[in-house]
C-alpha cells in the first residue's frame, strides 16, 4: 500500500556512515537544548498557574 | 481552573523537548521560549480537551506547532536564522563531532524545506513515532515518511558535498554549490 522502498536509495550513494552520522548530530543539538532542563520561567510559570485564585486578591491579608 | 497534578508534571516533563522542537520551528531562543509558554497557558485553559492516557508530549507540541503555524502566516520568518536555530544554544557537543563538522550539519539543517526539517527533528531527534509526528503535523502517516527520507537525503547529499571538498572551501562557494544542488 505505501510506496516503501526504503534500501533504493543506498544504490544513489546514500552511504551508511553518513546516515549514521546525521542521526547521531541531529540528536546531539537537540540534547543540547533538552539537558538545559527547565528554565526558571516556566518553573515558576508553571507555579503561578497552580496557585489558585485567592492568591491573587490576598493582599490585604495580614501575615 | 485546576489541573491534575498528575497532568501537570507531565507538562513539566515536556517542557525541555517542546523548547529544543520550537527552536528547530522558530530559528531563535528568545521566540521559541515565547512559544513555549504561550503553548503551556493553552494546555492549561484547554486541559479538558486532553484525553488521560494519550500522549501529553504529543499534544503539546500540536499546540506548539500550530501556535507556531497561526503566528508564521502573520509574519513570515523574516530573520531566517542561518543555523537553524540551534546556533544560539551550542554549549558542548560530544567529543567525537568536531567543531567544524557541527557547523557544516546545522548549515545543511538550515538548507532543508520547513517542512522537512520539521518531520526529520520530530521523528530522529524527538523520538516519536512515524504515526504520532502524522499526528502532530496533520497528515498522512506516508507523508511524514516522505518528508523524513527526502530530508536525510538531502542533508546526506549536502554533507557530502562538503566532505569531498577538503580544501576548506569558503561559504561562498559552499553556498554556491548548496544553491545549485536540486
Amino acid at each position: 500500500m505505501q510506496p516503501d522502498a526504503p534500501n533504493q536509495k543506498n544504490a544513489s550513494g546514500l552511504n551508511r556512515e553518513i546516515q549514521s552520522k546525521i542521526g547521531q548530530q541531529l540528536r546531539a543539538i537537540y540534547d543540547d537544548v533538552v539537558q538545559e532542563g527547565v528554565p526558571d520561567r516556566f518553573a515558576e510559570l508553571l507555579k503561578q498557574l497552580d496557585k489558585p485564585q485567592v492568591d491573587k486578591t490576598s493582599e490585604g491579608k495580614s501575615e | 481552573m485546576s489541573v491534575d497534578p498528575a497532568l501537570r508534571d507531565q507538562i513539566l516533563a515536556a517542557i525541555p523537548s517542546l523548547r529544543a522542537f520550537a527552536i528547530s520551528l522558530s530559528g531563535n531562543v528568545d521566540r521559541a521560549d515565547d512559544l513555549v509558554q504561550e503553548t503551556i497557558l493553552r494546555a492549561f485553559a484547554n486541559i479538558h480537551s486532553f484525553q488521560p492516557g494519550t500522549n501529553m508530549p504529543a499534544w503539546l507540541f500540536t499546540i506548539l506547532r500550530n501556535l507556531f503555524r497561526s503566528e508564521y502566516r502573520k509574519r513570515r520568518r523574516e530573520v531566517e536564522d542561518a543555523d537553524g536555530g540551534f546556533a544560539e544554544t551550542l554549549k558542548s557537543h560530544p567529543d567525537q563531532i568536531g567543531r567544524v563538522e557541527f557547523q557544516e550539519f546545522r548549515e545543511a539543517l538550515s538548507q532543508l524545506p520547513a517542512e522537512q526539517r520539521e518531520a526529520l527533528i520530530l521523528v530522529g531527534a524527538s523520538g516519536f513515532s512515524y504515526e504520532e509526528a502524522a499526528d502532530i503535523c496533520e497528515c498522512a502517516v506516508g507523508t511524514i515518511k516522505s518528508r523524513v527520507n527526502r530530508a536525510r537525503s538531502r542533508l546526506a547529499k549536502l554533507l557530502q558535498v562538503d566532505s569531498v571538498d577538503e580544501f576548506g572551501p569558503d561559504h561562498a562557494t559552499r553556498a554556491v554549490l548548496m544553491g545549485n544542488e536540486g
